[in-house]
């Protein structure tokens, strides 16, 4: 239990400390160390859930099983890579004059702000605090979106702001009906909103109440996972904040916002008995899916790019998650891994390329693979994998969610096979002249750090050829967790 | 059921309920700055009247300290804070055409009817009390939602923001007697770091445009110009 609580102490310190380094490579080893500490904490809290199983606290505000631990462990993880980019990245910008030290201090300090509030959306067990969390993920890095003051950046800002605070707010109001339905069950007032009394009297919950507030809850959350129609803010504000920005939110914010999702939807499972909240994450998957795939043939800004295939794959995600069979769990679970990974590995190369080829614009990069052909090379193996080719590990969990498909609704396989057709043509007739191009004159090899996309990408591809023993025990526990069945 | 054979507490928060719908749709079809954010501090103040009503006749001392966050942070604070913006920026003469107001009207009410409609197997639950309530802050939720489509200053959207945080609360303390206080610190600590960084946005936004009005935010889209 210790663990939980350094994990959520180590960023509150971090905090304190950044907000006085004025130094940014200073900043950007202190901010690295942070995440490393926050690391281990993850991975003692990991061992403890191995050999214990799940944890509650004394006060009972924090509770880990073996669902969310896997997430924390994989949160500190890109968390720790992130930043280790991210340090270089920053003061090669400040030494480009886009960013200042007042504004190289917030971004660390609010780095630091928003892993504390994802790893508290990922621990506490009270759904109230889980929102609040939440809504302060979105104020934390809303002044990061804008780190650059161009019009653009503020433009993204803004509409990242409103769009996710008016989302986040649904969510609150399902909260509250959540509250409400609690409070009509006799016994537990008292602990109306913590995840676990609710789920242990799910069935005594009120259907009509449930299926209402899971509607508002599907939305406000729906609204951070980027799910259509609900997405505009996440490819702006991809694109115009600062690049390890885009691999947080990409790899981290967008899951533990699923994750809260399915936490909700195992409650109204339990009080409704049917497939009503699986039907509507199956609807929005897909519609997500399908639209974000059309939408990467139009892109012309790298970064945007990749964001629009972050929402297809979590339209996929969704998707498996509302099928809800143990297999289509075990997938998703599994895809949230790979799938996390792979993105923040995508967009470190990414920001790379743009700084080697000084814009985000498609047509300009070109003949990465000349110019430095680490980058080139990490751009187009993190883009093969993505594309879920085989032997990386996004195949082996997008083919689980279509075997998951074929054996539970046989006629939507065809569609899953036709977007990730339709993906995998978007996203290679845009990097392969990226890649492969002739040089630009005057574009010349940067310093860059290709280490943390090794490790994500090797990573990915160890899961694709074999899941070690202790994930898969995770994910088997957590599709027990969430299914109620074994997926074995 | 008959509404004398409510109580007195019930009646008045009844009546709360419908004044603070009220303010919803006036805030709707107002067009000054101004006065929108005084009917918006007017709301939060009939807001923080219900909880000091509830912490009262349900005897929870806990809520009295929402009715003080809610009053200092809705009623005070914040629209102080918009005002001297307003004011600062040179706003408060600017008068925003509404395009159609009666049609906005229409609108409003029409969601008003959907939140009812929407809320109606909660009346199996609970007394006609809840049923009202509820159905009116979901309906003080959209309304926020509704204002803050129909406007194109900056600062009308926060109000509407704020507002939508207000139905909020609003069902809150009224269907479940407020939320556990942990959770009710945190929103509040929530509303207030929104509600600074929307003054450090309105400077961002007027040094990159020029102005407030957020129609002009519109370099990025999918189409290619």
């Amino acid at each position: 239990m210790i663990a939980a609580y350094l994990l959520l102490l180590i960023p509150v310190v971090g905090m304190a400390v950044l907000s006085w380094v004025n130094d940014s490579h200073l900043a950007g080893r202190i901010n690295m160390r942070f995440n490393g500490l926050a690391l281990l904490a993850s991975l003692w809290l990991a061992v403890d859930v191995l050999l214990e199983g799940p944890i509650l606290s004394n006060s009972q505000m924090l509770y880990i099983d073996s669902f969310n631990v896997y997430l924390i462990a994989l949160t500190a993880f890109v968390g720790l890579t992130t930043s280790i980019f991210s340090g270089p990245y920053m003061a090669h910008e400040q030494e480009l004059g886009k960013v200042g030290k007042k504004r190289l201090r917030l971004y660390y300090t609010m780095y630091q702000g928003f892993m504390l509030a994802m790893y508290l959306v990922l621990t506490t067990n009270n759904m109230g605090v889980m929102w609040v969390a939440m809504e302060g993920a979105t104020l934390a890095t809303v002044l990061l979106v804008s780190l650059y003051r161009t019009p653009e950046s503020v433009e993204a800002a803004w509409k990242y702001f409103i769009l996710c605070g008016v989302g986040i707010a649904q969510a609150l109001f399902g909260t509250v009906l959540l509250y409400f339905a609690a409070e009509q069950v006799h016994g537990i007032q008292d602990n109306a909103l913590l995840w676990t009394v609710l789920h242990e009297h799910a069935s005594a919950l009120n259907p009509g109440v449930m299926s209402i507030a899971f509607v508002f809850l599907l939305v406000g959350y729906g609204t951070k996972i980027g799910l259509v129609p609900l997405h505009n803010w996440l490819p702006d504000a991809h694109s115009e904040g600062p690049t390890p920005m885009s691999a947080i939110l990409s790899g981290l914010l967008l899951n533990d916002a699923l994750y809260a999702v399915v936490r909700c939807k195992m409650l109204v499972d339990g009080s409704l008995g049917n497939h009503e909240a699986g039907n509507l994450m199956m609807g929005f998957g897909m519609l997500s899916f399908l639209v974000a795939v059309l939408f990467l043939h139009r892109q012309t800004d790298i970064k945007r790019l990749f964001s629009y295939s972050s929402i297809e794959h979590m339209g996929l995600m969704t998707f498996a998650f509302g099928i809800g069979s143990p297999w289509a769990t075990f997938a998703a679970l599994f895809h949230m891994t790979t799938h996390s990974l792979t993105k923040s590995a995508i967009f470190v190369t990414v920001g790379y390329a743009s700084q080697l080829a000084k814009t985000q614009r498609i047509e300009k990069i070109r003949g990465l693979l000349h110019t430095q052909p680490a980058i080139g090379w990490g751009l187009l193996i993190g883009t093969v994998a993505i594309a879920g080719f085989p032997p990386f590990g996004v195949f082996a969990s997008e083919f689980l969610v279509l075997i998951a498909t074929m054996h539970d609704y046989p006629w939507l396989t065809p569609l899953l096979l036709l977007g990730i057709g339709i993906a995998f043509a978007g996203l290679f007739r845009k990097i392969q002249p990226m890649v492969f191009g002739d040089i630009p004159k005057g574009q010349l090899p940067i310093r860059a750090n290709m280490l943390p996309v090794m490790i994500h990408l090797g990573i990915v591809l160890l899961l694709g050829l074999s899941i070690p023993v202790f994930l898969g025990n995770w994910f088997n526990q957590a599709t027990h967790l969430i299914s109620g069945k074994f997926p074995l | 059921m008959e509404i004398t054979q409510l109580s007195h507490y019930q009646q008045a928060i009844l009546l709360l309920a419908a004044l603070i719908a009220l303010t919803s749709f006036l805030m709707l079809g107002q067009s000054r700055l101004l006065r929108l954010v005084f009917i918006f501090a007017v709301q939060g103040i009939l807001l923080s009247i219900t909880t000091a009503l509830a912490a009262d006749v349900l005897d929870s001392p806990h809520l009295y300290i929402s009715a003080l966050l809610t009053l200092s942070l809705k009623g005070i604070f914040i629209p102080i804070m918009l005002q001297r913006l307003v004011i600062n920026m040179g706003l408060h003469r600017d008068m925003e055409t509404l395009k159609n107001p009666a049609r906005i009207m229409m609108a409003g009410t029409g969601l008003m009817v959907f939140s009812y409609y929407v809320c109606l197997p909660i009346i199996k639950l609970s007394p006609l009390i809840t049923l009202n309530t509820i159905a009116i802050s979901m309906a003080v939720v959209l309304l926020g939602m509704l204002l803050m489509i129909t406007r194109r200053q900056a600062v009308a959207h926060v109000v509407g923001f704020m507002s939508i945080e207000n139905g909020l609360f609003f069902a809150a303390v009224v269907s479940t007697y407020g939320m556990p206080m942990v959770v009710e610190l945190g929103i509040a600590f929530d509303v207030l770091v929104a509600a600074v960084l929307f003054g450090v946005f309105f400077f961002h936004i007027r040094s990159s445009i020029d102005s407030l009005d957020v129609d002009q935010l519109n370099r990025l889209s999918e189409v290619e110009k």
